[in-house]
């Protein structure tokens, strides 16, 4: 009886739990391989006439690279995207190690949960929101005017800086878990043997704690790079028309021109950028270790 | 006793900064949507319900409400159906490329929903498909499978494969234990997946813009509604988004924190 389920669960097991991989497989392989290579491909065609030719031709890398009304995208997509994941880190990191250790325990999974909460929401709604503090008539020029502190609007929406905010504002809840997840799984007994060893509270931060916090800082600056830098919507609702990012512009290649080689040349940039900054820090992000 | 109060006063403000920075625009963004007057900006009048009114009159939006929840249902379900058998036979089996099959699964969390999204474009342009909510869904198939598969696959532990066995000796087959043993116990993190990625789906723009025509999505008609400048009504349509998401997340974090309790 037992051979005989034995031998039913090798013949009639076998197939199914062997294949369950494959249906996600084949789906990954048609809806996100084949398509980044249909991208590849067409960076390389032509559009003439309106109609895509199917060429090899560099013509189109060659444009964005040379044409600085192009490349400065590019630019400015990295300086906005560097600058956002910096400014992160620092309002981020601090709070992450208030939460770990000066927190009590019991308050720690409440506050955490209170500080991450919004960042699982609506993010159309989010720059919205964020328009409604900044605009010429929103509620910061109002309270500024209110207090005396300035006499006319200050121009806030539709900036750099109003992007970079925007920004911010949704990776310092991301980098703050990352952190946070971090610093607590480090060993309590390192920094009190340091400290009965003699070390100051600054040298303990320095010297063990922090050391030991990269690899959660780098999993969550590495998650904000790329999210911003392929972003559309953050710069185009609060960043105003004078400077546009990559994914503005391939937008506009889109929706203008339908020039499809072209929006694949900038979207196959963003994906070597991206691919650049995982290879820098793979060594922290273990993808394949889940 | 005091001096310990005072050492911890920094943080404690820091902490808050932090928090109120956080919740500032979500404040005034439901503060607003009850805006007695036609600009959601100060000074507030109100409170009025007259925003949230003309949104339920607004015939376009409850279209494209439906439509969100349909695909955030559908392409939520199919990402957990999958993820659920994928993380299943890589935890059941060890295969000779399972690194590779994970790291593979994994891939689409690196690529920017732009890139996935212009990809698909690509692709159904050059395949003569057009634009619809099924492409948006398949769309966020893609985006959610790595989700729904890291989940699930961090779930499965050594006690389910002895359960499996177990089942298998009692002379199950492979699809009954699937069913009938595996699917119940992981019932909790199905849950959670699918409502993290329903939230996922619910939230994103940039794929349902690229791949919809006529029939969109709710976050496509708020950023429509976006052009024609301030007006408490997009306040009233994003405290709703905000609201539903909001939901589903602490849903699905209950649920995921209640198991964790009770093991």
């Amino acid at each position: 009886m037992a051979e005989l389920a034995k031998t039913r669960h090798q013949l009639g097991g076998f197939p199914l739990t062997r294949w369950a991989v494959y249906p996600a497989l084949l789906f990954t392989l048609v809806f996100f391989v084949a398509p980044l290579a249909a991208m590849l491909v067409v960076s390389f065609w032509q559009r003439i006439e309106g109609h895509l030719q199917a060429t090899w031709t560099l013509a189109n890398y060659d444009k964005f690279f040379t044409r600085s009304y192009l490349l400065d995208t590019l630019f400015n997509s990295i300086e906005v995207t560097v600058l956002t994941t910096v400014v992160s880190i620092v309002i981020a990191y601090p709070l992450a190690y208030i939460l770990a250790y000066r927190v009590p325990l019991r308050w720690q999974k409440v506050l955490l949960i209170l500080a991450v909460l919004p960042f699982w929401t609506a993010y159309v709604v989010r720059s919205y929101s964020w328009l409604l503090v900044l605009s010429d008539n929103g509620v910061l020029n109002n309270v500024l005017i209110g207090a005396g502190l300035i006499d006319a609007p200050l121009k806030l929406a539709y900036t750099r800086a109003a992007t970079v905010l925007g920004f911010v504002h949704f990776f310092v809840m991301l980098l703050t878990l990352t952190i946070y997840a971090n610093l607590v799984q480090i060993n309590p007994s390192y920094r009190s043997a340091a400290a009965d060893l003699g070390a100051s509270a600054m040298q303990i931060f320095l010297r063990v704690t922090l050391p030991l916090s990269i690899p959660g800082v780098v999993v969550g600056a590495f998650l904000t790079f790329v999210i911003t830098i392929g972003d559309y919507i953050t710069p185009q609702i609060l960043g105003g028309s004078t400077e546009i990012l990559v994914p503005q512009a391939i937008m506009l290649q889109v929706s203008r021109a339908a020039n499809f080689p072209m929006a694949s040349v900038m979207s196959m940039t963003l994906m070597v950028v991206v691919v650049a900054v995982y290879l820098l820090s793979s060594r922290y992000l273990k993808m394949d270790r889940l | 006793m005091t001096g310990s109060r005072l050492r911890h006063a920094p943080a404690a403000a820091y902490l808050v900064a932090v928090l109120v920075f956080i919740y500032l625009p979500v404040v005034i963004l439901v503060l607003f949507s009850f805006q007695d007057g036609i600009l959601p900006v100060p000074p507030f009048q109100g409170p009025s319900l007259q925003w949230y009114a003309k949104m339920f009159s607004n015939s376009r939006l409850l279209d494209a409400l439906g439509n969100s929840i349909a695909v955030a249902v559908l392409s939520s379900l199919a990402a957990t159906v999958l993820g659920f058998l994928a993380a299943y036979g890589l935890a059941r089996h060890r295969m000779r490329l399972g690194g590779a099959a994970r790291f593979f699964l994994m891939a689409p969390i690196m690529v920017s929903y732009l890139i996935i999204g212009m990809g698909l474009l690509i692709t159904f342009n050059l395949a003569g498909i057009g634009k619809s909510l099924v492409a948006v869904g398949l769309g966020h198939t893609i985006i959610n499978l790595p989700l729904c598969f890291a989940i699930l696959f961090s779930q499965f532990g050594e006690h389910h494969r002895r359960i499996d066995s177990a089942a298998h000796d009692l002379g199950a087959s492979d699809l009954q234990t699937m069913i009938r043993v595996t699917a119940p116990m992981m019932r909790p993190t199905l849950f959670a997946a699918f409502c993290l990625s329903a939230t996922l789906s619910w939230d994103e723009f940039i794929i349902a813009f690229l791949l919809s025509r006529f029939d969109v999505t709710l976050p496509v008609i708020i950023f429509e509604m976006l052009r024609a400048g301030l007006t408490p009504e997009v306040n009233a349509a994003g405290t709703m988004v905000f609201a539903i998401s909001m939901s589903t997340v602490l849903i699905a974090a209950s649920v995921m924190l209640f198991r964790r309790g009770g093991k």
